[in-house]
């Protein structure tokens, strides 16, 4: 397992992003996924394999079959990634605020 | 508290938008981006140059947590005081391509003003690069410290 895997390059992909959409809604297995697509079987099996590294989808054995499945708390760090790029700038912002506020202040 | 800053990056361009409301007249807002000194309070950088006018250029240096120091500077190609400025910005010793800065300052009332800031990068995945390097560098800082309380305790 490539454990170096990142989750933004996983999700760079647009056929990884469909399969996101896919089984959003439901568990499905490799088979049912597959079916949604015009690449090769293989290929997808690549795609999930990518996805299951990166912990965005999630294995589940149910009898003979393996059904994949959304990992919500992983996908919940990517929907957050940009918030410390926010908060960055929010925080220099604020400052420039106080600063600035402090200047009309000292000249009166 | 609520942030009062915001920030675009649609998907697919090669852009973001950052957007803020201050609770600053205009004149006031302007001259922090041109006084060395409150640039350098606000920032958290030294300021090596800063020329405020077209063809004029700027350096900055910044000193992180460890000592390190990194240099930024770029070139200013529009300089309209209270309204706008266009420039570049460049991380030096970094592989991310130059980046191309639009500022508009904007009067909404006496005491409040608008600052819309266009950032255009070379590509989508550059975009995508510079938008998590806080995230990144979050995650080092936060590991960083783990490492010191485990290096403390032994």
């Amino acid at each position: 397992m490539n454990l170096r895997r990142d989750v933004f390059q996983a999700i760079a992909d647009p056929t990884r992003r469909a399969i996101l959409v896919l089984v959003a809604t439901q568990s499905m297995t490799a088979g049912a996924i597959a079916s949604n697509f015009d690449t090769a079987r293989p290929t997808v099996s690549k795609h999930l394999q990518i996805l299951t590294e990166c912990e965005l989808l999630k294995q589940e054995q149910n009898g003979r079959e393996i059904y994949y499945h959304l990992n919500p708390q992983k996908i919940k760090e990517i929907a957050d990634f940009i918030e410390p790029f926010c908060n960055m700038w929010d925080d220099r912002f604020n400052k420039l605020e106080n600063i600035m506020k402090n200047y009309t202040s000292k000249k009166q | 508290m609520e942030r009062k800053t915001k920030i675009d990056a649609e998907d697919g361009k090669q852009e973001i938008m950052i957007t803020r409301e201050f609770d600053l007249p205009l004149e006031l807002l302007f001259k922090a981006y041109v006084e060395p000194e409150i640039v350098e309070q606000w920032m958290g950088t030294k300021v090596l140059k800063l020329e405020s006018k077209k063809h004029g250029s700027w350096q900055f240096v910044t000193t992180d947590h460890q000592g390190n120091k990194h240099d930024f500077n770029g070139v200013i190609h529009e300089f309209v005081p209270n309204q706008k400025i266009t420039r570049t910005f460049e991380m030096e010793n970094t592989p991310f391509p130059v980046q191309l800065e639009y500022l508009e300052f904007e009067k909404l009332t006496d005491n409040t003003s608008k600052l819309t800031i266009q950032i255009v990068y070379k590509s989508i995945s550059d975009r995508d690069q510079m938008l998590k390097l806080p995230f990144a560098q979050g995650i080092n800082m936060a590991h960083n410290r783990l490492q010191d309380i485990f290096t403390k305790q032994k």
